[in-house]
Order: structure tokens, then C-alpha cells, then sequence
């Protein structure tokens, strides 16, 4: 039987088919690390930490008169290798001398009694010398104090294109500068944003034992190869000694892609040290404190263009909060300056971007990694534009979205699934943006009501030549009666991995959806498929387990064809003669792709999504609260192969941007975080939520799975914030430029001379 | 301390420290970990019970306050082996993505449909309960289609 046959029996991509782990989630059953029963002789472990920002660690005293008989004591001396394996390998497991943020972890703490373990918390005083602390990257930038590396510096970028990208990088500034100059209009800007709190709802944990198959962590994260290459580094043990293994995982959105390591390592530390299993959950206030947040990024943007509009000439700069240690900053900066010149066409472009360190807990993956910074600069630019062109904001937009055959800031040729004047179009129709727009709330009422709107994409799957490198593979296994399993390192925290995986991969096989089953993601058990990171789960692992399932679909048919009887009789025949019958396939990416890193030039991602979000608003003149009243988007997602869950997706990620917008604001003193609590780091009820209205548009891309599937889990947080500040604009007449805007800083704002539009 | 109360429409006896939270004896001694712990607070609402047919936080509430009375977990809601058309709506309309929301926001909603409907709005019903994922829309369409699904009895099946 043909394929296209075959296609036409089966339909799973394409229809909402119910979650896969949704029977267990909805009736209590699932199990999360924390609700695993304890384990015979499970110790809790608890982490000791720098009540500092900056300082150098003399002593580590223990009260005598505690009883310390049963309590296990892990210090950095006790770490074979100390150090968390990333990219900079600069982050000790635990401090030893130099304290270096708050929070940093300096001694581990188990025992089996949970509340004598918290008293023998209190009765360990740390000896600290107190150092002054940098916690400015402006100040960070201008070395005043060296804390990281010998200028804080952890990464630059430079892109060129056009009149910048001259032989010599000393020239582009210049040149750049004489192209402004030549532009009928020039507008400059400054643009900051904050730091964001992922808040996922369950805390991080693991609980890490060991045996004589050697060391296990099993646990609530993204990434069990991250972790796997943590124990590596930090313990020696050989590669098939260490299995670490997600447990269900209670939404990650970046927070447990790379921070997982440090606590396994951490818990399986206590484990090694005291011999029994050790278990390390944290409580919120810890989770908030001392796990990685949203890099604050801040943006300065020079642009020129002609009077009717034409986009010609940007120069950026973006200056990024790496925090004190590296973790995945250089790649958080990277997907941040590539998406730093928008959605939009420019002749002459010119992007210089840092990253420092500074005296404040690491800064990490969070959904959107880097882009929602910058293209919160670059939207509310374009906005600025517009007005002082006297345009629609949203007529500049559509005037100058990059369309098939445009070419990006790094000079990438966009021939395929561009979709960005069909998603503005779109969004804008079914807002019924030019109506409400031309609307002006009268100025004695309190409520004064505005619409806004932002039009962006974002990069699907790793940078460049990030999967070539990576090499992430997957593996479709024929099971007795013809059944698929799915081997992935791919996790499912909430997004829908395991249900979209089974859709593609019964019809890739031709089989029933009842017939295809997940492997829980254990590193012994799975190959490495890659993290769970960067929009490219669907489109580049589905694409793998596509094919996979594919060619174990094909070789039973074949066997049907030559020897007859049904299919679930061919399979177990070819079981029965071949023992296993497995494809395991390695990705490879579109040959069209190419990309020089040096130069930061050519294919920065394979294909791009792209999105329209137009919000509206309501704002209290004389409290400044904004009450989100209603939220439209177009967003083009290649093909939808679970449309409930694509929804879901960008509706999730949209009022997590509205949250960062609105609400959502870590308050710092002295380098300490002063609401640790969701008490007091507001994120959105479903009160806050505005009702959402999401189109799909479907502009396929032929290299994705399911006919076209491309990454859609970072996109929705990119617009959320620009689209918002664009309504409050328009509702309150003045031009807004920092996150988040809350209440005290509209109403400061309010009263700033020359503020008005 | 000893404890009396009923879990689920079961009595059951428990030993209990006077400090104890419901939470804690419902994870712990009865090994119900359908409720969460997402704070301890109060705030994200993932530990939501029923006591006395009212939603409370099972982290605020003392053990020792529940002599006697009864507690309705996620595990109680689905009669038997059939799931509820909430349960089946959150798994079938996007209502659960992590899911580490869900127990609570299904007890909510279950409040909501059975006594509460009168007194606050669907969304009131479940501003107690944060979701980090959903941004809502699918957990309000969720329980929107289990109401019209009671009412006339129709509601779909689960599929494959």
C-alpha cells in the first residue's frame, strides 16, 4: 500500500486528540518527583546558602551543642569535581571562598527527620567577609570592579549588513553612523526590561540515590542529558553509570533546563556522602531566590528612514544582566541579538550586543530566551516611528514585515513559510483594529480604553549550525502486535510532547493512535535527542520520530506484502525472526541552511514562526491599573498537528507576557530579592487573564513534520509585552518604554514633563 | 494526635502531629498526593480540597480542624471508574497542560458547578487556583463544555 493510502485511513495530526497523560493528571494519579513514596532510608536534603551578593567565605561553624550524630554534611571539598558543566564551566557546585551572588549554594545538609534537619540549619553560622557588590551591568560593562573573567564581560556579538558590514569591524560604526545620517528621518530610543520569575507551579526536586549500577537522580526537569553531563563532569562516574530520569514534570518554560543539574548534583552529593537516597524539593521561596530568571536586557536603537516610511537604517545596542555565572548566557544573547532587528526589513543594520556578570543569582533559559527583550525594544521603536511619522503603527509594520525573498539583519534569504503580513492582516481584521484605533476615550471618564499591536517571529529550533552540531537522534521500536514505542530524550512538561509525538508518529506508521507509546525520558533507556529547548521539539525531533516511525511502519508492510496476514501477524513474525526491529535516526537539517559563526552571517534558523497579537485595555486614570479587556492573535505555525494544544500554547505563552507586562516584578535591595513569595510576585489569575481569541494560520514548512509543523513554544512570549505597552500608550497618550508597567511607574510616567505623545 | 474524619466517603483514622497541616495528611499517612504543594501559602491553590462541599486550601487548614468532618480530594471526585465530565473536558479541551494545577482547579470547578454557580462567576469560581500554562482560556472552554455536557448528557467520548 502507498503511502498516500495509507495517509488517507489515518488522521491523528491535525485533530485534537485528547492528552495522552491526561487521565492520570486529571484524576491525582500522576506522579510528580514529590509524590514518589519515600524510598527505605530516604534522607530530605536542605542547601545552605550566601545571605550575601558578593563576599569571601572564611569559616563554617557548627554549634557543638547541636547533636549532629545523624545529620550528612556535603562541602565543596566533598565535590570530586566541582564544578556545574555548561558552557563556561565557571559555576562551582558549591562555594568554597568566593561568594559570588546571594543564594549561592555553600554547604548541603540531610537527614532523615525534616524538622531536625531545619534546626540544624539554624545552627550553622557562616563567617563572611562582605565585599561591595556589582549588581549594575552598566557599571559591570565599565569594569569598575572585575568579578567574572578580566572585564565581566561573558559574551559579545556584533552583526553587520550593508553599508556596516565593512572589511574591517572598526569601520562599521562609522559607516553606520553616515548611512543615519543620509535617512530623512532619524529616531533614537532607549528600552529596558526586567527580570521574570518562571513560576512554574511545582517547585524544582530530585531524589538521587546510588547502587551498584551506580548513580540515579530522577526528578522535575527539561533535559536528562543536561544532567547526565553534570554528574559526568562533577563525579567521574563512567557515562553508564549515571541514569537520571524525568519524573512528570510540573511546567519548566526554561526554568529546568540547565538549573535541574545543580540540585541532582546537589542531592546526589548528600546521597553519595551519607549512603541512603536523599530527596531535595524546594519550597517556593527558595525555588524564586535561587533559580535562574529572564536576563534583564537593555536596549539603545538608532533608526533611520524615508518620510513615507521605508525602513533603511538600524543601529542597535543590547546590553544584557548575564547574572554572576555564565550558565547559557552566550546563547540567551545570541537568539536575543538575532532577533534584535524584529520582524522587519532593513537596509543597513548594525547590532552590538554584551552580556556581563553581575553580583545577582544567574540569569538562564526562559521561554523566548532572549528574544521577548529585544523585541520588546524593537517594537516599541517601531511604534516611536510611527508616531513620529504621523502613521498607524500597524500601516509601518505591514509596510515593512519581511515577505518571501526579503533578507533578515544576518542576510538570510527567507524562501519558504513567511507569513507575517497574513498573520498582521489576520489579527487586525478580526480585532477590528482600525475601528477601535480611530476611537478616543473621552477625557473626563476614569476608564480610558486602548488597542495596540505587535507583529514579530521567532527562530525555530537551535541557532545556526546548533543541530548540526547537536546530532540529536530518536528511535521508534516495533512492539508485539504492531505497536510503536517512542524513545526520546524529548520531555513532556506540560506542552504536549508525548500526546503530538504519538499523533506523528501513528500516521507516519499508518497505525491506530492507540497503538504508540512514549518511553518515560530516562537517559538510560533513551537516546540523545537534544534538550528540551529553543521551539524544536515538534519540528526537529518530531521530524526524526516521523521518519523513524516511517521506516518501522514500511518494513512491516513489507513484510504483510511478501508473506500476507494483518499487519499485527507481519510484525510479530518480524519480531519473532529479528528479535528487535528499531529505527533509530539521527536529525539532519535542511541543506539550505548555512551559517557562519564567526561572522554571524546566513541561516540563522531554518524557517521562522511568525505572529500578530493586538491587545486591548482598560486603564483606571486615577489608580493606573490595566485591566487586559480582550486579546486577539494570528499566529502561524507551519501545521497545526494537536490544534487544541497549539492554542493552548499560545495562549499560555501570551499571559505569561502580559504577566511580565503588567504585574510580574522581582524588587531588589543590596542584591537580595525583597518578594520571594507568591504572595508578592503577582502572576496572572484567571481574573487578570483577558479572554483570548487565537487564529492559527498554517503557512507550512516543507523540512516539519506532520506536513509542516514548525516550533511554536517560544513565539507567543515574545509579542505579549509590546502588544500591551502599545494599548496603554494609546489609552493614556504617552509613550512607555520600560518594563513592567505597573501602577507607581504609569503614574510617575504621568507626571514626567514632555511625556505626552 | 488521633484523628477522625472522612476522606473520599470513607471514614478514616489518622495519627497526626498537632501542627500538622490537612496537606501534609493527605500526602503523607494517607498517601492521597493527588493535592499539590506549589507554596504553602495560600496563594497558587494547587492543594485545593473540598471541606464540608467548600473549597479550601488543604496548606492553610490544620488537620486538627478537620475532626469529623469531610475532605473531598481530586482522587474523590470521579465516580467509581468513570472520570467526571470536568476531568474528562480538562484532558479533552486543553484544560490540563502540566497538570501540577489541575487537581486544584478541578475541585474549584467542581465547587463552582455543584453549589457555587449562583454566587460568583466561572472565573471567580477559580481565581484561587494560578495555571502557569494554559493562560486559562482552555480551563474556562473546559468547564464551559462539562456543564453543557451535564445538562444534556451528551457529552462526547474519549476517543482513541
Amino acid at each position: 500500500m502507498s503511502r498516500t493510502a495509507r495517509d488517507r485511513e489515518t488522521h491523528a495530526v491535525g485533530a485534537s486528540v485528547p492528552r495522552a497523560d491526561g487521565t492520570p493528571k486529571v484524576i491525582g494519579t500522576a506522579r510528580y518527583v514529590d509524590d514518589f513514596p519515600p524510598m527505605p532510608g530516604e534522607l530530605f536534603g536542605l542547601t545552605v546558602r550566601s545571605p550575601v551578593p558578593r563576599g569571601l567565605l572564611n569559616a563554617v561553624k557548627f554549634d557543638p551543642t547541636f547533636d549532629w550524630s545523624d545529620i550528612t554534611v556535603v562541602r565543596a571539598e566533598d565535590v570530586p569535581v566541582n564544578v556545574v558543566a555548561l558552557i563556561a564551566e565557571d559555576q562551582p557546585v558549591l562555594a568554597a571562598r568566593h561568594l559570588n551572588h546571594a543564594y549561592e549554594p555553600i554547604l548541603l545538609l540531610a537527614c532523615a527527620d525534616k524538622h531536625k534537619l531545619l534546626r540544624a540549619k539554624q545552627a550553622i553560622s557562616l563567617d563572611i567577609e562582605p565585599l561591595p557588590p556589582v549588581l549594575d551591568p552598566e557599571a559591570a560593562l565599565q569594569n569598575a570592579a572585575t568579578i567574572w573573567g578580566t572585564d565581566n564581560v561573558q559574551k559579545r556579538y556584533l552583526i553587520t549588513k550593508g553599508a556596516a558590514d565593512t572589511p574591517t569591524p572598526e569601520d562599521s560604526l562609522p559607516a553606520i553612523d553616515a548611512a543615519l545620517a543620509a535617512c530623512e528621518v532619524r529616531v533614537t530610543g532607549r528600552y529596558s526590561t526586567h527580570h521574570q520569575e518562571q513560576l512554574y507551579i511545582e517547585p524544582q526536586g530530585v531524589i538521587a540515590w546510588w547502587d551498584d549500577k551506580g548513580v540515579h537522580a530522577t526528578g522535575s526537569l527539561q533535559c536528562p542529558f543536561y544532567v547526565h553531563k553534570a554528574f559526568l563532569k562533577a563525579f567521574g562516574e563512567d557515562a553508564s553509570r549515571i541514569h537520571i530520569t524525568q519524573a512528570v514534570t510540573g511546567g519548566g518554560f526554561g526554568g529546568k533546563e540547565e538549573y535541574p543539574s545543580i540540585i541532582a548534583l546537589h542531592a546526589a552529593l548528600l546521597a553519595k556522602k551519607s549512603g541512603r537516597p536523599v530527596r531535595m524539593v524546594y519550597d517556593r521561596k527558595e525555588d524564586i531566590e535561587a533559580t535562574t530568571k529572564r536576563h534583564p536586557t537593555l536596549c539603545e536603537i538608532e533608526t533611520g528612514c524615508d518620510k513615507d516610511g521605508t525602513l533603511r537604517v538600524l543601529k542597535m545596542r543590547v546590553l544584557m544582566d548575564g547574572g554572576a555565572y555564565v550558565t547559557l548566557t552566550p546563547v540567551v544573547l545570541s537568539r536575543g541579538v538575532l532577533h534584535a532587528a524584529g520582524a522587519y526589513s532593513w537596509t543597513d543594520a548594525h547590532i552590538e550586543a554584551a552580556a556581563v556578570a553581575t553580583n545577582t543569582p544567574p540569569n538562564g533559559a526562559f521561554r523566548g530566551f532572549g528574544a521577548p527583550q529585544t523585541i520588546w525594544a524593537i517594537e516599541r521603536h517601531i511604534d516611536k516611528v510611527a508616531r513620529t511619522l504621523g502613521m498607524d503603527p500597524l500601516d509601518l509594520k505591514r509596510k515593512n514585515v519581511l515577505t518571501l525573498g526579503a533578507s533578515t539583519a544576518t542576510g538570510q534569504v527567507l524562501h519558504t513559510s513567511v507569513a507575517g503580513v497574513e498573520c498582521l492582516e489576520k489579527a487586525r481584521a478580526a480585532s477590528e483594529y482600525d475601528h477601535k484605533r480611530a476611537l478616543r476615550s473621552p477625557p473626563g471618564s476614569r476608564k480610558a480604553r486602548g488597542i495596540g499591536a505587535a507583529v514579530f517571529m521567532h527562530g525555530a529550533g537551535f541557532t545556526g549550525s546548533g543541530e548540526r552540531y547537536l546530532k540529536g537522534k530518536a528511535a521508534v521500536d516495533l512492539l508485539p502486535g504492531g505497536k510503536l514505542l517512542i524513545r526520546t530524550a524529548s520531555t513532556d512538561i506540560g506542552q504536549g510532547t508525548e500526546t503530538v509525538f504519538r499523533q506523528i508518529a501513528a500516521d507516519a506508521a499508518g497505525v491506530p493512535l492507540a497503538n504508540v507509546d512514549f518511553a518515560v525520558p530516562s537517559t538510560t533507556v533513551v537516546p540523545d535527542s537534544g534538550p528540551t529547548v529553543a521551539s524544536r521539539t515538534v519540528m526537529v525531533v518530531g521530524s526524526i520520530v516521523e521518519s523513524a516511525a516511517r521506516s518501522v511502519g514500511d518494513r512491516v508492510r513489507a513484510e504483510q506484502a511478501s508473506s500476507g496476514g494483518t499487519y499485527a501477524e507481519a510484525a510479530d513474525r518480524l519480531l519473532a525472526r529479528e528479535g528487535t526491529v528499531t529505527s533509530l535516526l539521527q536529525y539532519s537539517p535542511p541543506d539550505y541552511v548555512k551559517w557562519d559563526d564567526q561572522r554571524y552571517k546566513g541561516d540563522a534558523y531554518p524557517c521562522f514562526g511568525w505572529a500578530c497579537f493586538i491587545a486591548e485595555v482598560e486603564v483606571d486614570r486615577d489608580t493606573f491599573e490595566v485591566t487586559v479587556t480582550d486579546f486577539w492573535s494570528a499566529t502561524d505555525v507551519g501545521k497545526a498537528i494537536n490544534p487544541v494544544m497549539c492554542r493552548g500554547q499560545i495562549e499560555g505563552g501570551a499571559l505569561q507576557a502580559i504577566g511580565w507586562a503588567l504585574w510580574e516584578e522581582l524588587v531588589w535591595k543590596d542584591g537580595l530579592i525583597k518578594n520571594p513569595r507568591m504572595t508578592n510576585y503577582i502572576v496572572p489569575t484567571a481574573l487578570d487573564a483577558p479572554p483570548f481569541h487565537t487564529l492559527l494560520v498554517e503557512a507550512p514548512f516543507s523540512f516539519g513534520p506532520g506536513g509542516g509543523a514548525k516550533g511554536i513554544g517560544e513565539l507567543p512570549m515574545d509579542g505579549g509585552a509590546p502588544a500591551i505597552a502599545a494599548a496603554v500608550e494609546h489609552a493614556l497618550g504617552f509613550s512607555l518604554d520600560d518594563l513592567p508597567l505597573t501602577p507607581e511607574r504609569l503614574f510617575s510616567k504621568s507626571l514626567t514633563k514632555g511625556a505626552s505623545l | 494526635m488521633k484523628l477522625t474524619l472522612t476522606i473520599n466517603g470513607a471514614p478514616r483514622e489518622v495519627e497526626a502531629s498537632p501542627t500538622a497541616r490537612l496537606l501534609d495528611v493527605l500526602r503523607g499517612p494517607l498517601a492521597l498526593t493527588g493535592s499539590k504543594e506549589g507554596c504553602g501559602e495560600g496563594e497558587c491553590g494547587a492543594c485545593t480540597v473540598l471541606l464540608d462541599g467548600d473549597p479550601v486550601n488543604a496548606c492553610l487548614v490544620l488537620a486538627g480542624q478537620c475532626e469529623g468532618r469531610e475532605v473531598i480530594t481530586v482522587e474523590g471526585l470521579a465516580d467509581g471508574q468513570s472520570l467526571t465530565p470536568l476531568q474528562r473536558a480538562f484532558a479533552e479541551h486543553g484544560g490540563a497542560q502540566c497538570g501540577i494545577c489541575t487537581p486544584g482547579m478541578l475541585v474549584s470547578a467542581t465547587a463552582y458547578e455543584k453549589t457555587h454557580k449562583s454566587l460568583v462567576t466561572l472565573r471567580e469560581s477559580i481565581a484561587g487556583n494560578i495555571c502557569r500554562c494554559t493562560g486559562y482560556q482552555r480551563i474556562v472552554d473546559s468547564i464551559e463544555r462539562a456543564g453543557d455536557a451535564d445538562r444534556t448528557g451528551t457529552f462526547g467520548s474519549v476517543g482513541a
